[in-house]
């Protein structure tokens, strides 16, 4: 199980290597989320239409190991972007992975890049 | 630099260091902690928790990095050999050397374990640490793996710690025994009569209990098999559990010859002080009048009092009567104690209220006079522990009829209780963080908090148990009250409005959507409290289904389905009133055998299809379309069944047709959003087969027509339904349900079922006559019309979803490829499927 949280590492857009790229704008739910996959990797995307944001975290949440994140709610708290797990309503900031309910939890994000309408993912690809 | 030395790092040990660092005068000390566990100090309180979901991290009081954010020291896997106080030095195990201005023994206790012949045998174990219990697991996983049937586990002594520990071994699947010397279970805290209720609650349960025997032996070669009381009086069994009690770590003690008591436990004055007034002893090693305290609050006022020393604040010493009140949750019993529970005659009497058929006991003890509350006992439902505990610490007034306390007040209405506001502010409210009245009024008149959450973050109440979160919530209303300043309920931080607010804004406004309310109303981005309860409000004005705003929905009416434990999602097809042909059956039957699905009968009366994946769902749906199904709406805050007993159709005792009348009326409210989920329950003569007074409507025939019962639920707190209107035909049973739902759904808050909305409700059942029946609001039609408009407007969510071209985006684990997630992992039981076990 450690094995499959640790090759989700936070990754910053200064740090990317491969701009992946996911989709269409078009193939992602507005101001809700969608999975994607990426070698091993299942990433959450998120689309906040509202303020024309979009966030991508690791799919799976650290509290009981099961790939959920993206079919979470997301909204904000105190103007934090974040996302609420549906299995527990654990919320993870989409700004930098950490629990907001004040637990150790912490989840990891990755860079969202759009351009002509298509949707890319920044990884470090170290693996 | 003053140099204080921790020996001890459990609850009370970091409790020290906790407040130690957070006391203002704390410059010019450096503390260092030791611990002879491997991991930093976790809440010993609820170790049960760890069989759960054996996660050690959850129960840590604070991850290392706390300790190193304030200049702690952490030393842990290293315990302390010797003190030696002339050169004022510790000895590690490791033989390292530490020299300390100040010493403070927190090493608490260990379990005791009675010299029995055979104790030492493998499957004896102790129930104290997070190691404890991983080695319980490993020998449980081993005895798994080896033996076929039924494994027995007993537990040796029936104390607060032994029915812990009985739970937990009921949890891992074995057959629970639980084997207590005294003549009944948890001897101190409980007086015979409510160990009895106990007692048969907890056998109900499946745990078996042998009172009175004090064991001779324990049987086995090299493993357990047995315990042995007399020569005739045995049980086998293949674990044992010892939880007889605990023994001060009172061991370095003698190393340095400091007073002990004769029974072990340090002695310590009332500044926390051994004989050697630079050694401090806390928590469950210090033996304090005489007495040594087993509950983690006086060790964090100990731990309170030594700092308070060692910083020079010497008027703040220990109180000589130490509270031992405890409420706890045993095996999902309330159990509670508090004051004097056993009550001496010379002192008072006993007044005792015991219901066998609900496992509840009560007991007060009052003064001779009538005035004064000493003490007493809750077994079964302790809701009423936190006003008793807050009357007898502060010898509030009670009632001239003391029996009111237990009995409730007769009187129309009201409470036998006084309000919150009648408690002194030195009262302790939260006793675990030790947080008074006056503590929580301040942080509101002078701290600048505003509500629950910045009193939380300010004084730390209702963070160790919870307990006190009501009256704490009562506090802070009152306090706000009387300052003037309006107490509004609100959904969230989004929006400054309530449920009944928003619905009306809504409605008038002609709001289209969730954007939009937001706009006009609300601020932000939203989040998952008022996203849900807006789609519900939504639902309840236009009856559109969650396939218009998606992105709205809780994740369950996102995808029209119920999600699991694994991330997969179960199916319930509905099945009005439980009612299903031989055909229909097989249809259910073959699906779940097409898509392996894990099927089981629930408790509305109908069948839940386990383990589909997300874009098995539409699948799954177009079959059971076919076939003649439709959403049973299983997942929404909806109606979910009314269910029926067989009636006069079939049964000899029937007095009207329950499966027809209940078909008729789910029929009728299918897909009928409300702010909590509903249920009903139609029953065709007074023995109540269909359970109908446990929902949130109830019919039951009875001569000459329908008894409607309203506002019952089971689940954690059940409530019966109450008597609404008797002896009605069908028409008028429609009528008022209509009435009654409709004006539920209009004023209760988001998540609120009908039995609290009821409690909440301004003159409670006999106002909802008044509304329902008598129409005193003048508003019974607009309600049964809007009503019928709902009604007329019904469709089927899951084929409207799989009529939606875009319906396949929604319902596939990936956007970007074709895959499944390939993470899930089932495992066999008993010829069906389930998810692998969290790890």
């Amino acid at each position: 199980m450690q094995e499959l949280l640790s090759q989700y590492e936070t990754v910053k857009e200064t740090q990317v290597k491969v701009w992946f790229k996911v989709g269409l704008e078009s193939d992602f739910p507005e101001n809700s989320g969608a999975c994607i996959k990426y070698k091993t990797k299942q990433i959450a995307v998120y689309n906040f239409k509202r303020k024309a944001k979009w966030y991508a975290c690791q799919n799976l949440c650290p509290h009981k190991m099961e790939m959920v994140l993206s079919l979470g709610m997301i909204g904000d708290k105190d103007g934090i972007p974040k996302v609420a797990c549906p299995l527990h309503k654990k919320n993870f900031s989409l700004e930098d992975g950490s629990n907001l309910n004040g637990d150790d939890l912490k989840i990891a994000t990755y860079p969202v890049k759009i351009e002509n309408g298509i949707v890319y993912i920044g990884f470090t690809d170290k693996n | 630099m003053k140099k204080i030395l921790v020996v001890g790092n459990g609850m009370v040990g970091f409790k020290f260091c906790e407040k130690f660092v957070e006391h203002q005068d704390n410059k010019g000390f450096k503390i260092m902690v030791f611990g002879e566990e491997p991991r930093p100090a976790y809440d010993r309180v609820h170790l049960s928790a760890f069989f759960e979901d054996q996660d050690a991290k959850a129960l840590e009081m604070a991850p290392r990095e706390w300790y190193e954010e304030h200049n702690i020291e952490l030393i842990t896997d290293e315990r302390i050999t010797a003190i030696h106080r002339s050169s004022k030095k510790i000895t590690t195990t490791k033989d390292l050397h530490y020299k300390y201005d100040y010493l403070v023994l927190a090493t608490g206790s260990a379990p005791f374990v009675p010299n029995i012949p055979g104790i030492e045998k493998r499957g004896v174990f102790v129930y104290r640490t997070i190691e404890d219990l991983e080695a319980i697991l490993a020998f449980a996983k081993d005895l798994r793996s080896e033996q076929k049937g039924e494994i027995k586990a007993a537990v040796l002594g029936g104390g607060l710690l032994g029915l812990e520990a009985a739970k937990a071994v009921l949890d891992m699947g074995f057959e629970p025994h639980v084997v207590e010397f005294a003549s009944k279970l948890m001897p101190r805290q409980l007086d015979t009569r409510a160990s009895k209720v106990l007692q048969e609650k907890i056998e109900s349960l499946g745990i078996h209990v042998h009172l009175s025997k004090a064991t001779n032996r324990i049987m086995g070669e090299d493993a357990i098999t047995g315990m042995e009381f007399g020569e005739y009086d045995k049980i086998d069994v293949d674990m044992l559990v010892v939880s007889a009690g605990i023994r001060p770590r009172d061991e370095l003690a003698r190393t340095c010859s400091l007073e002990m008591g004769t029974r072990g436990g340090i002695i310590v004055n009332n500044k926390m002080q051994t004989k050697d007034p630079e050694i401090y002893a806390i928590g469950e090693v210090a033996l304090y009048n005489n007495m040594i305290y087993g509950l983690v609050a006086p060790g964090y006022d100990m731990a309170e009092v030594a700092i308070n020393q060692i910083l020079g604040n010497r008027e703040i010493v220990m109180k000589d009567d130490i509270d031992m009140s405890t409420k706890l949750k045993l095996i999902g019993v309330d159990v509670a104690s508090y004051g004097e529970p056993f009550m001496p005659v010379e002192k008072g009497y006993s007044i005792i209220y015991e219901n066998k058929t609900k496992n509840l006991y009560k007991r007060i003890n009052v003064s001779h006079d009538g005035k004064t509350l000493l003490g007493g006992i809750l077994v079964g439902d302790a809701s009423d522990y936190n006003m008793f505990h807050q009357i007898y610490l502060n010898g509030l007034p009670i009632p001239e009829d003391a029996e009111e306390l237990i009995l409730g007040s007769r009187g129309e209405g009201g409470s036998s209780f006084g309000s919150v506001a009648d408690i002194p502010d030195a009262a302790q409210v939260c006793s675990c963080e030790s947080v008074t009245k006056g503590d929580i009024c301040c942080s509101i008149t002078d701290g600048g908090c505003t509500n629950l959450g910045d009193v939380i973050s300010k004084t730390k109440a209702t963070t160790g148990c919870g307990g006190c979160k009501p009256m704490v919530v009562d506090l802070i209303n009152e306090t706000l009250k009387s300052l003037g300043k309006e107490v509004k309920e609100t959904l969230c931080e989004h929006f400054s409005f309530n449920r009944q607010e928003l619905y009306d804004l809504i409605k008038i406004n002609k709001v289209k959507d969730y954007d939009e309310a937001i706009n006009l109303f609300g601020e932000g981005d939203g989040c998952e409290v008022c996203k849900p309860a807006l789609a519900s409000i939504f639902a309840t004005i236009t009856m559109e289904t969650p396939n218009r705003q998606v992105g709205i929905q809780d994740t369950n009416d996102r995808f029209l389905a119920n999600i699991q434990r694994n991330g997969t999602y179960s199916v319930v097809p509905r099945i009005a009133g439980g009612e299903i042909t031989p055909d229909k059956l097989i249809v259910i039957g073959e699906v779940a055998k097409k898509y392996d699905l894990y099927t089981k009968i629930t408790g509305g009366q109908r069948i839940d299809l386990f383990g589909a994946q997300l874009n098995q769902l539409p699948l799954i749906w177009k079959e059971l379309i076919d076939a003649g199904f439709e959403s049973g709406h299983a997942y929404g805050k909806s109606l979910r069944t009314v269910k029926s007993c067989v009636g006069s159709t079939w049964c000899r005792y029937g007095m009207h047709e329950s499966v027809t009348f209940a078909i008729d009326i789910e029929n009728r409210y299918k897909g009928l959003r409300s702010p909590h989920k509903l249920k009903g329950g139609v029953s065709g003569c007074i023995r109540e087969c269909a359970e109908a007074r446990g929902k949130d409507f109830g019919l039951i025939a009875v001569e000459g027509g329908w008894n409607l019962y309203v506002c019952g639920n089971g689940g954690a707190t059940p409530k019966h339904a109450q008597l609404l209107a008797e002896q009605l035909d069908e028409a008028t049973v429609i009528k008022y349900l209509d009435r009654f739902l409709m004006y539920y759904i209009r004023t209760a808050g988001p998540l609120v079922r009908t039995a609290p909305w009821l409690e909440k409700l301004d003159g409670g059942i006999d106002y909802l006559k008044k509304i329902v029946i008598e129409d005193t609001l003048g508003i019974a039609e607009e309600l049964e019309l809007e009503m019928q408009g709902l009604v007329n407007k019904y469709e089927c969510e899951w084929k409207q979803a799989i009529e939606d071209p875009n319906m396949s985006k929604r319902f596939k684990h990936f956007v970007n490829v074709d895959d499944t997630d390939d993470n899930l992992v089932f495992v066999p039981m008993r010829d069906q499927k389930m998810p692998k076990a969290w790890s």
